[in-house]
């Protein structure tokens, strides 16, 4: 490359750190997962070398039940979470939008779990799914008579639905927000409009605010989606993945065999399959993005 | 007394409820980390005594600042300083090139904006496991090091600052660079002090990140000398398993500090997190 003034240099200089990290940081070990997920690398270095073995973490995690369980709770997690959480933050966002005395101290009291840690959100879920008379058992035993309780954390069946209970609630404030602005950005003359046509609550909701969200549902239905695949800390504190498998998320696994079983290789492939089925969502919705005559 | 129409009822009364959703597990949170008694705890568990304190005692929270396994002190100050140094490094590199590839001259901008592109749909999580491999190769496993360098590298930050900075009118650009302002002078002069709406934005966002980071720390913090308060009250959680007072007056030691930041930046955070999607 040619460096033509004085000028370009200094350019050179302030766009040089940026990129060396981007280089260091986010290039390099994406290339090396791959080459990893074509050995068996292992974490601690042992005294045989590393060896190339081909496609053979690939075939193994293809066959590996634990895996597909991992990657079916995971795109479970994200079907079930994304419609509950955007529809509670849209409802949310509707509720913060209309003209209620107090809207501001609302608007505050509701973006309070965006502020809290996961961690400490984890820690308050577990006593409130506390067995056998923790606040949710407690209200199950108003209808189902003393002395029944549910073991949602220990139980396969509920044990998801408990995650996906815990994480729309810990992070529904950020689509709330974001569909608040999308709220304030309609055209506040279309509802006047409508009113004097005497269109109901439903329909104004139905043809007016629904198709002037409809980019934000677009955008927040991508990062709500991808931001539900990589679920893990929750899992990880709450549940390690258990009972019995049930809440193992796919980076669950990939972090169960990559640094808990030191298998660097293998949980390498796992990577690279999640970067590829992550991308291809990516690709697939920002396709059906350009199909709407995004501009 | 305020007069309520008709049409504000409803809504009313969903925001209750939305807002008694939010408060009731805080409310559950700040009872039980005031009362000393596990016993009673595990007693009054799901009655409305978990929800309203009865008693106001701050000897679990003494016995967790003071707790010598777990110095909560260390904790706050690590996680403390490895968010702003994250942030002002971040910041500071990613809005410097970010100003280069959207007003610079360099013939290599295009590439480097494709590469920034590229990396921008790569999961941090799938990169763990060689980040960690190459800490370990270096030597800089359990180290405050570890915990910042990798959040400076912010593909999405610089994107969000490109997209800014190549709205800047050119006419301005050209009027400092008439008056004798360097490249740098411009970035520093002119840029910068235009781009505190998108500083705040990005710096919100990213404080939110670092301040959760989760996986990351626990892949490479050994103990409690550079281990962050996420991964110390899970830690703390798994040991003190029976101790929910303990635990509560943790969770309630880690939460103030964010709440009491965010409470004061309160506008800033929610036009931050207003604007960090849709426009733009």
């Amino acid at each position: 490359m040619r460096i033509r003034t004085k000028g370009q240099g200094q350019e050179l200089a302030m766009l040089l750190p940026a990129l060396f990290f981007i280089i260091a940081l986010i290039v390099t070990p994406f290339l090396l997962s791959v080459w990893f997920s074509f050995t068996d690398q292992r974490l601690v270095p042992r005294p045989i070398p590393t060896k190339f073995i081909g496609t053979t973490n690939y075939e193994r995690m293809f066959v590996d039940p634990l895996f597909w369980q991992a990657i079916w709770n995971t795109v479970v997690f994200a079907l079930i979470v994304t419609p509950v959480q955007l529809a509670m933050s849209l409802g949310a966002a509707m509720v913060l939008n209309s003209a209620i005395p107090f809207r501001g101290f609302f608007r505050s009291i509701a973006i309070l779990p965006l502020l809290l840690p996961m961690t400490v959100i984890v820690s308050i879920w577990a006593v409130l799914f506390r067995i056998p008379a923790g606040p949710f058992n407690a209200v199950y035993q108003w209808f189902a008579g003393q002395g029944n309780y549910v073991d949602f954390l220990g139980n396969p069946s509920t044990a998801m639905l408990s995650v996906v209970a815990l994480s729309a609630w810990a992070t529904f404030p950020y689509q709330m927000l974001i569909y608040l602005a999308g709220l304030q950005d309609i055209p506040q003359d279309l509802y006047e409009a409508a009113k004097l046509d005497g269109a109901k609550p439903w329909q104004r909701f139905r043809y007016i605010t629904w198709p002037g969200l409809r980019n934000v549902n677009i955008f927040l239905l991508i990062i709500t989606t991808v931001g539900a695949l990589k679920l893990f800390t929750q899992v990880d504190i709450l549940t390690k993945g258990g009972p019995n498998g049930a809440t193992t998320t796919i980076i669950h696994y990939l972090f169960k065999q990559g640094y808990a079983t030191q298998k660097v290789g293998y949980a390498s492939a796992v990577a690279v399959f999640f970067f590829l089925a992550v991308t291809a969502i990516a690709l697939l919705q920002r396709r059906f993005l350009k199909n709407e005559g995004e501009a | 007394m305020m007069r309520l129409n008709r049409d504000a009822m409803l809504p009313l009364l969903f925001a209750l409820v939305l807002a008694l959703g939010v408060l009731l597990p805080l409310m559950m949170m700040v009872t039980i980390s005031l009362n000393p008694n596990e016993q009673d705890i595990m007693v009054s568990m799901g009655s409305l005594r978990s929800f309203i304190p009865q008693v106001f005692s701050l000897q679990n929270y003494i016995e967790v600042w003071t707790d010598p396994v777990h110095p909560f002190a260390r904790y706050l100050a690590n996680t403390a300083l490895i968010t702003f140094s994250t942030l002002i490094l971040s910041i500071f590199f990613n809005s410097m090139a970010a100003f280069v590839l959207a007003q610079g001259t360099l013939p290599i901008r295009k590439p480097v904006m494709i590469l920034i592109l590229a990396t921008l749909a790569v999961p941090g999580e799938s990169l763990v496991l060689p980040q960690l491999m190459m800490a370990g190769w270096l030597g800089q496993v359990d180290s405050y090091q570890v915990q910042i360098v990798p959040g400076v590298a912010n593909a999405m930050s610089i994107f969000l600052f490109y997209q800014f900075f190549s709205r800047l009118p050119k006419e301005l650009i050209e009027a400092a660079r008439i008056d004798g302002f360097s490249f740098f002078q411009i970035y520093r002069h002119v840029a910068m002090p235009l781009s505190k709406p998108v500083i705040s934005a990005i710096a919100v966002l990213q404080f939110l990140e670092i301040w959760n980071a989760y996986l990351w720390p626990v892949m490479v913090t050994r103990g409690p000398e550079y281990r962050p308060l996420s991964v110390a009250m899970s830690a703390y959680f798994g040991t003190n398993q029976a101790a929910w007072g303990n635990i509560m007056a943790f969770a309630v030691s880690m939460a103030i500090p964010v709440i009491l930041f965010f409470l004061i930046l309160q506008r800033q955070f929610i036009a931050s997190v207003m604007s960090s999607g849709v426009k733009g």
